[in-house]
């Protein structure tokens, strides 16, 4: 067993422990190289199967070719996809220019909470590492959220011996991260030995690559030369620039993602 | 497998205020893990605040964590050595944040103990020294930190150290190294301070690189709890992970408790890549068996020659996280790897003062302490000792929705080992429950006149009983005439079919076990006798006397008043005969006295008829 497939069995035993323990789950794919990775674990944990729905929140606002890749893996990979969104939000025109954590909050959290609600989920997967940014490097495996999907970080359950909270009161639900312990670079390690497709806004083109993907007006990429995954990953071993600089959410305060976090942003 | 890319965590813990941020924050920006403008952000974020520059914050991510300048959950970062990849995990010292600390310390292969050099030892510095023991830790290094504050001192930093490694020493840790430290001007963290030259260790980063990987418990014995069984085609998939051992394709499995076996057809994959036909301790798995047995989630599946432990007792140390106090004869859900079992609180052997080692007898276990309890289950559950396999031999508890404790198993005098698998099915009999339950079954029967206070004291001693953890009901005649007995009216043959119904269903319920207070007034001798006829040995008559002057002034259903006017027809006592025992097992006098002291006599007659043997609780315990 080498690190890679320590990090595989484990977050393969954290998905089928959400399949065992939950009632209704849902994986969330936001289409980024993580959330690949994740459907490719899935299919992997239940051998070819994916036995739930994946569900991606469209703001509206993607980069056009995530979508596109979208629509062509969940055909090819048979997938059970539900699209969310923020019906209300869209309509009276929300976008970035009203500021950017309303935005978030409005066009990402809201449509989440909404097909939460739509379609009674107790457990919805989503694919957050630890080193990706410091409130996320806090949270847990099972981490509960409240009836108005709020996190409580100064009261979380304890996490130990690959037990987690499983049992919750009626109306809550719970986020579950079996990447959490993964780093970006493992996740383009994995990436490299498994063949998984990413959308190509990762490989650079003119200089430039996406490193972090989300919604066009608010993410940019970063000067890069690195146009394959063995490139990505001889950059990152040597990068010093953080993962989410290209995220421009995240800047707005010095607590704007943690704000946008315990609200029940991913 | 290269070394250069699995990486070790390392649990870093202390009092409060100690510096274990700071150190990690100094450990970090010093092998240069921290990316281009973090710390010129942070710099801005403390110049905002109006305050000295705060190594904390790197990790302290959390607003609240850097208004009050404390760690509140841990956080995980990374940083690289020449050596190998490290996962630092920052535990809070806070009392009130103990669980966040396991949490951190359960998945760590070593850890930093830090110690402000000023205050030397304190509370939480010995309380996780302890945990970290307990929890299976081995190898710890401490850092004694703020040497600055103390001028590089040798006496006080050797004052210290011989503090903690005498602490250590007597809870069997012994510290691969103590080092002097200044986490933040960077004393001995990667390089050698010049302040302290008459020391002669290792620095921070090099007692780290010393430590040795955790390798995965492939050399026991195989253990794979079973996770799930899936149908999703003509397979029917057993999966779960290895956590010891190794499975090859053809072994013949046993499964505990239930002792049924079948050999692997085959290790199922999806993908290309891996079609090996063995698996060792670590890996997820899903595999298919030769032939239909009945397997679910809970089962450990282990080879023949090497079984678990089977018994329907465990001895534990435990850390307690919650809320409430545990308390004996409490009951919980108790996890264990996939398993999960209803336990009761046995005994509380003794609870542990973790500051000066001390131990007094406890009757219950308040939160962030640890005790050695006794606990017993229904169904045997199968384990190892902590000591021969720390993952079967580790457990949390469950009370409500949440995980509040932590327990490593003890390695028990003559234990019924695993052997007896499968020797037999236990027959579901008067005498198996009565083990399981831990007190035989009978029928109280209650009689005596409308207001003599059967319904109350019942009520009350149900209440008792059901808080030891006894299986104990209560059928009430008010209650089944307006049920079963609806049909029913007051005339001496309806009475009589009353209680001939409610005397088939008391016997019924004692017979799987219950002990079943029955309140009737049944005034009847015959009809009473016929209740005993259907199983003497269990029935057990109180006459639960009260003069009827008595009952009439109590009257708490206003019934003696209706009936005086006329209203009720056929009242006992007044228009109608009470024929009191004449040999009852108990006569429970209830005038002049408390509804306290007949419980407590009651009570006190149903310890002595239902308890067990002592030859039974041997035999309930397994010994």
């Amino acid at each position: 067993m080498n690190d890679l497939d320590a990090l595989e069995s484990q977050s393969i035993y954290i998905l089928r422990e959400a399949f065992n323990r939950l009632d209704k789950i849902a994986l969330l794919w936001s289409i980024g190289k993580d959330s690949n990775v994740l459907l490719w674990l899935v299919r992997k944990a239940f051998l070819g199967h994916v036995p739930f729905p994946v569900i991606h929140v469209d703001t509206h606002h993607k980069i056009p070719e995530m979508i596109e890749f979208r629509d062509r893996v969940a055909r090819e990979w048979n997938l059970p996809l539900l699209i969310g969104q923020n019906d209300a939000a869209l309509a009276e025109g929300m976008g970035p220019h009203r500021g950017r954590v309303e935005c978030c909050s409005a066009l990402k959290t809201e449509g989440l909470k909404q097909v939460i609600a739509d379609h009674k989920l107790t457990g919805v997967i989503a694919g957050i590492r630890r080193d990706e940014e410091g409130t996320r490097a806090k949270e847990r495996v099972f981490s509960p959220r409240s009836e108005t999907a709020e996190w409580d970080v100064k009261d979380q359950p304890p996490e130990f011996w690959g037990q987690f909270k499983t049992d919750f009161p009626a109306g809550t639900h719970i986020r579950i991260h079996p990447l959490l312990a993964w780093t970006e670079l493992d996740v383009w390690r994995y990436i490299r030995r498994e063949s998984i497709p990413v959308v190509n806004l990762y490989f650079s083109k003119n200089g430039k690559r996406y490193r972090s993907l989300g919604c066009a007006p608010c993410t940019s990429p970063i000067d890069s030369t690195a146009s394959s995954v063995d490139e990505i990953i001889e950059e990152l071993e040597t990068t010093r620039i953080s993962e989410r600089s290209g995220r421009a959410q995240d800047r707005e305060s010095e607590d704007a993602f943690e704000r946008l976090r315990t609200g029940g942003y991913m | 497998m290269t070394s250069t890319t699995t990486p070790m965590n390392i649990v870093v813990v202390g009092h409060v205020d100690h510096g274990k941020s700071t150190l990690v924050g100094r450990l970090l920006h010093e092998t240069g893990a921290l990316p281009d403008g973090k710390v010129e952000t942070l710099r801005e974020v403390c110049e905002r605040r109006g305050m000295p520059f705060e190594w904390a914050f790197v990790m302290d991510a959390l607003q609240a964590e850097r208004d009050q300048g404390i760690t509140i959950d841990t956080a995980r970062i990374r940083f690289r050595t020449q050596a190998r990849p490290y996962v630092i995990i920052d535990a809070p010292g806070h009392k009130e944040f103990l669980k966040n600390m396991i949490t951190g310390a359960a998945s760590a292969e070593a850890a930093l103990l830090v110690i402000d050099a000023a205050e030397g030892v304190r509370e939480q510095s010995r309380r996780h020294g302890y945990l970290l023991h307990l929890l299976g830790l081995r190898q710890v290094a401490v850092a004694v930190n703020k040497m600055d504050l103390v001028n590089f001192d040798q006496a006080r930093f050797e004052e210290v150290k011989a503090e903690i490694v005498d602490y250590l020493g007597s809870i069997g840790l012994s510290p691969t190294h103590v080092i002097p430290v200044a986490a933040r001007s960077g004393a001995n963290i990667s390089t050698r301070a010049a302040e302290t030259p008459w020391y002669t260790g290792p620095t921070v980063l090099a007692a780290l690189d010393g430590f040795a990987p955790a390798l995965p418990d492939t050399d026991l014995p195989l253990r794979f709890p079973i996770q799930d069984v899936y149908k999703f085609d003509h397979r029917r998939l057993i999966a779960g992970k290895i956590e010891s051992g190794r499975l090859t394709v053809g072994d013949t499995l046993v499964f505990a408790p239930s002792g049924k076996s079948a050999r692997v057809a085959s290790l199922e994959h999806w993908g290309a890549g891996d079609v090996s036909d063995r698996a060792d301790a670590g890996r997820s798995v899903a595999i298919t068996l030769d032939e239909q047995i009945f397997v679910e989630r809970g089962q450990i599946a282990t080879h023949a020659d090497t079984p678990p432990i089977l018994s329907h007792t465990i001895a534990a140390r435990l850390f307690w996280l919650g809320r409430n106090p545990l308390t004996v004869g409490a009951r919980y859900r108790l996890k264990l790897a996939t398993a999960e079992h209803t336990v009761e609180v046995a005994a509380i052997r003794r609870v542990i003062d973790v500051v000066d080692l001390g131990h007094h007898d406890g009757i219950e276990v308040g939160r962030n302490a640890v005790a050695e309890i006794e606990l017993r289950t229904r169904a045997p559950v199968a384990h190892d000792s902590f000591v021969d396999n720390p993952r079967l031999g580790r457990f949390v508890l469950v009370e409500g929705h949440d995980i509040v404790g932590g327990g490593v198993i003890a390695r028990a005098e003559g234990e019924q080992t695993g052997a007896t698998i499968g020797s037999g099915i236990i027959p579901v009999d008067l005498h198996a429950r009565s083990l399981a339950n831990g007190h035989r079954g009978g029928v109280v029967w209650l009689t005596g006149l409308s207001g003599a206070g059967k319904s109350t004291i019942a009520a009350e001693v149900e209440r008792r009983l059901f808080l030891r953890g006894w299986q104990v009901t209560i059928l009430d005649g008010d209650a089944l005439r307006l049920g079963l007995n609806s049909d029913l009216g007051f005339s001496p043959k309806d009475r009589a079919e009353n209680i001939r119904r409610s005397g088939e269903v008391a016997h019924l319920l004692a017979e799987s076990g219950l002990i079943v207070l029955a309140a009737f007034i049944s005034p009847y001798r015959a009809d009473r006798d016929r209740v005993r006829t259907i199983n003497p040995e269990a029935f057990h008559e109180i006459h639960v006397a009260t003069a009827l002057a008595e009952c009439e002034r109590r009257d708490p259903k206003g019934l003696y008043g209706k009936a005086r006017t006329g209203a009720i027809p056929q009242f006992t006592g007044l228009s109608a005969p009470y024929e009191p025992p004449e040999t009852p097992d108990l006569t429970l006098a209830t005038e002049g006295r408390s509804i306290e002291d007949c419980v407590t006599e009651l009570l006190h007659y149903i310890d002595n008829t239902f308890a067990l043997t002592a030859k039974e609780q041997a035999e309930r315990w397994g010994l």
